[in-house]
C-alpha cells in the first residue's frame, strides 16, 4: 500500500496498539488535535484517553512517566512535539532510561519519539538533528529511518524492543516520501544497514535525510559514469559495522553524511571504523559532509547555506572519486 | 501550627497495637543501628562510596513505608530511607551485598549504595539526580491504574532536592492525572552545606501543594505514630482516587551531608535543640511510659540489632568484588518481545 513517510510510523503505532494493549502513547496535543504534525489523528478515536493521554507541557515528566510505566509492564510511546524538545527530558533519558538495564537488569521497553531536522524553515528551535548526543550516553537505542517501510518496519522493532529507543523522524520526510509499505505487521529489524543502491566506485554511508541526499546526487553522477553505492545505515545504535566495511572494501572510498552538525557527529564514529578496520582498502581520505556547526538558523537563505544538500555532497563524492 | 497541632489531636484519639507499636520502634532501631554500623565501617576505612547517615530521620523513613501495602503499593526511596528497606522485608544480608558492591550484588557491581532494584519486594532506589525517581514513580502508579490495579507509589525528595525542576513536572502531572502518589519532603533544615532559608522562600513546603491542585501537610518529623498516621491518610486518599499528597516532613540532620563532611556549618545549638527530639529515644521512652516494653527489652534489642547489622556488613566485606566482566555486561537487555 502506497503510503507517506507520515502514515507508515502512524501505520506502525496503530497496528501495536491494537495487537498489545501495553501499548500506549503519551505527549502534548496527541489527542483530540491528533498531534501538531496529525501524525496521531483518529487515535483518540480508536483507543481513548487512557492509551492516548495528552499530557502538560512537561518533557522531564512525560518520559519519566514513560520510564515508570516500563518499569511496571507497559511499553510506552512517549512523543516530543519537536524532538528539539527533548532536552527537556534530556537527564531521564540520560540519567535514568539509559542506565537501568546496566544498573538493575531491568528492562526499560519505551520509545521516545519526534519530528526531527531543518530544511523546513523551522528556527534554530524546531529543526535540530540531535541525535549523535544518545549515542555518546550510552543504554539508548537510536534509530533514523529515511524511508515510509523502513520507518514502519523500524518503529514495530522499536515498541517491540526492551531497551528505551529514541526514534527520530525526519518532518521533511513526513509527506515529501511515498512509497510501497508491506500491510500489517512489518518489523525492520534495529542495527542492520541497508545498502539502498548498489554502486562500484565510492560509498556514501548516511542515514534520514542525507540517504535521500546520497540518492540525488549518485543519479547527477552517474550521467558521468561514476557509480555510487549508498548505504543506509538505519540505526545509529545497533550500528550495523559490518555492512559499511563490508561496502567500503569493496569501493575503496567512502563519503560519510549527515545532516546534523559536523563536530561530534555521528560521521566521526563512521569514519574511526572505516580508518580502523578497513584502511588498507581505502583508496582516498574519507571525508565528511554535514551542516556547519551552528544552530539551525531561520532565515531561507541562511537554513540552505548551512546544512548539506545533494550538491554539495555530489561535490564531495567527485573530489573523494578524483583524489 | 494549627495544623501540626491538629494532627497531634488526631493522634492522640487513634490507638495502634501495641504489636504495631514495637514494631514501628523496632524498623526505627534497625535504622539507628545499620547508621551506627555503617560509621563503624567508615572508620575502620573500609567502606566504599559515601556513607550517608539518615541520623534524625528514622521516624520518616519507617513510619511512612508502615502505611504502604507491600503487596500492592511501591516504594521509592532515597538515600537516607534505609529504614523504609527494612520495612518493605529487605533482608540485611541483601541490603548490604548491594549497599558496599559485592559480588552478588543486584546491580553487579554497575552501583552501589541504596541505589538497587528490587522487584519482588516492590523497591525501586534514587539515583544520585535528586528529583529524576519522581515522575518515574509517578508512572509507575500510572500502569497500574491502567491495568484496572491500584498501586500506592511512595517517594521521597529532601529540602534541597524539592527545588528541581522535575518535581515541579511530576507533582503536577500527578495532579492533573490524579496519580496515587505521595511525596514526603523530608525538611531536615540543610541540603549539603546550604540552608533551607537559601533553597526556598515559602513558608512550608506543604504550601506548594495548593498550587498544584493536591493535598498537603507539613508535620513533625521526629514523632513516628504522627508520621504513620499522616502517611495513612494521604494513602487513603490516593487509593480514593483524590490524587497526591504532599507530606512535608520537619526532622534535622544530625550528621553531615555524608561522612566525610564535618557539618560545622550547622550551629551546635541548632544540632542540642534537635537531639532532645530524638525519634528513636523519644518513641522508646513513650512506649516504655505506656508499659508496652522496659528500658531493658530496648537496651538488649539495640545491642542484637547492632551486632546483626555488623556481622552482615562483615560478612558482605568478606565477599570478592564483582568480577570485571560485569563492566562490559547488559548495557541494553537482549531479548526482545515476542
Amino acid at each position: 500500500m502506497i503510503m507517506t513517510y507520515l502514515e507508515a510510523i502512524a501505520d506502525a503505532m496503530r497496528q501495536e496498539m491494537r495487537r498489545d494493549p501495553s501499548v500506549f502513547m503519551i505527549g502534548e496535543d496527541i489527542g483530540t488535535y491528533g498531534g501538531a504534525f496529525k501524525l496521531t489523528k483518529g487515535f483518540l478515536d480508536e483507543f481513548g484517553p487512557g492509551r492516548i493521554m495528552d499530557a502538560p507541557i512537561s518533557e522531564a515528566a512525560i518520559i519519566g512517566a514513560a520510564i515508570g510505566a516500563s518499569l511496571n509492564g507497559m511499553r510506552p510511546i512517549a512523543e516530543m512535539q519537536f524532538i528539539d524538545f527533548i532536552t527537556n527530558g534530556f537527564n531521564q533519558l540520560v540519567t535514568v532510561a539509559g542506565t537501568t538495564a546496566y544498573r538493575w537488569g531491568l528492562p526499560v521497553p519505551m520509545v521516545v519519539r519526534g519530528p526531527s531536522g531543518g530544511g523546513v524553515g523551522g528556527n534554530p528551535f524546531h529543526s535540530r538533528d540531535p541525535e549523535n548526543w544518545f549515542v555518546h550516553a550510552t543504554g539508548l537505542k537510536v534509530v533514523c529511518p529515511a524511508f515510509p517501510a523502513d520507518a514502519k518496519g523500524l518503529m514495530t522493532a522499536s515498541i517491540r524492543d526492551n531497551n528505551p529507543v529514541i526514534f527520530f523522524e525526519h518532518k521533511g520526510l513526513y509527506r515529501k516520501i511515498k512509497e510501497d509499505v508491506p500491510e500489517g505487521e512489518y518489523v525492520v529489524p534495529l542495527g542492520q544497514a541497508n545498502v539502498v543502491r548498489p554502486g562500484k566506485h565510492v560509498s556514501v554511508i548516511c542515514y534520514g535525510s542525507a540517504v535521500h541526499m546520497a540518492l540525488a546526487a549518485a543519479d547527477t553522477l552517474s550521467a558521468d559514469g561514476v557509480d555510487v553505492e549508498v548505504v543506509d545505515i538505519r540505526t545509529l545504535v545497533p550500528f550495523d559495522e559490518e555492512t559499511v566495511l563490508a561496502s567500503v572494501r569493496k569501493t575503496g572510498r567512502a563519503v560519510v553524511a549527515h545532516e546534523a552538525v559536523l563536530t561530534g557527529g555521528f560521521g566521526g564514529e563512521i569514519v574511526a571504523r572505516i580508518t580502523e578496520k578497513a584502511f588498507r582498502y581505502l583508496d582516498a581520505p574519507v571525508v565528511r559532509v554535514a551542516a556547519f556547526d551552528s544552530p539551525t538558523p531561520f532565515a531561507p537563505t541562511l537554513e540552505a547555506a548551512v546544512l548539506p544538500n545533494a550538491e554539495k555532497l555530489g561535490q564531495a563524492i567527485r573530489n573523494v572519486v578524483a583524489f | 501550627m494549627t495544623k501540626q497541632r491538629r494532627n497531634d489531636k488526631a493522634t492522640q484519639t487513634w490507638s495502634l497495637p501495641a504489636a504495631e507499636r514495637l514494631e514501628l520502634l523496632r524498623m526505627m532501631i534497625m535504622a539507628r543501628e545499620f547508621d551506627a554500623a555503617m560509621l563503624r565501617l567508615y572508620r575502620q576505612g573500609k567502606a566504599f562510596g559515601g556513607v550517608y547517615s539518615q541520623l534524625g530521620n528514622e521516624a520518616v523513613s519507617v513510619g511512612t513505608a508502615y502505611a504502604l501495602d507491600r503487596t500492592a503499593d511501591v516504594l521509592f526511596p532515597m538515600h537516607r530511607n534505609i529504614g523504609a528497606h527494612f520495612v518493605f522485608g529487605q533482608d540485611l544480608d541483601t541490603l548490604m551485598v548491594n549497599h558496599l558492591a559485592r559480588a552478588g550484588s543486584q546491580m553487579r557491581g554497575t552501583d552501589g549504595t541504596g541505589h538497587y532494584a528490587d522487584p519482588a519486594k516492590r523497591i525501586y532506589g534514587n539515583v544520585s539526580h535528586l528529583g529524576a525517581m519522581i515522575p518515574v514513580a509517578a508512572g509507575f502508579a500510572l500502569a497500574s491504574r491502567m491495568r484496572g490495579e491500584t498501586c500506592v507509589a511512595l517517594t521521597y525528595i529532601g529540602d534541597g532536592g524539592a527545588q528541581v525542576g522535575e518535581v515541579h513536572e511530576a507533582l503536577n502531572f500527578a495532579a492533573v492525572q490524579r496519580i496515587p502518589l505521595v511525596l514526603v519532603i523530608e525538611n531536615n533544615q540543610y541540603a549539603y552545606s546550604t540552608p533551607s532559608h537559601l533553597e526556598f522562600a515559602c513558608e512550608k513546603l506543604s504550601d506548594r501543594a495548593i498550587g498544584y491542585g493536591m493535598a498537603g501537610v507539613t508535620i513533625d518529623g521526629t514523632d513516628v505514630e504522627l508520621v504513620l498516621k499522616t502517611t495513612q491518610d494521604a494513602v487513603a486518599r490516593a487509593r480514593r482516587g483524590d490524587g497526591p499528597t504532599i507530606i512535608e516532613t520537619l526532622t534535622m540532620r544530625m550528621r553531615g551531608h555524608a561522612e566525610h563532611d564535618d557539618f560545622s556549618y550547622v550551629p551546635k545549638e541548632q544540632l542540642e535543640e534537635w537531639a532532645k527530639k530524638d525519634p528513636v529515644e523519644r518513641y522508646a521512652e513513650r512506649l516504655i511510659t505506656d508499659g508496652v516494653t522496659t528500658a531493658e527489652s530496648v537496651a538488649a534489642l539495640r545491642a542484637t540489632t547492632l551486632a546483626d547489622m555488623i556481622a552482615a556488613i562483615d560478612r558482605a566485606v568478606e565477599l570478592p568484588w564483582p568480577d570485571a566482566s560485569e563492566g562490559f555486561r547488559n548495557v541494553f537487555i537482549d531479548e526482545v518481545s515476542a
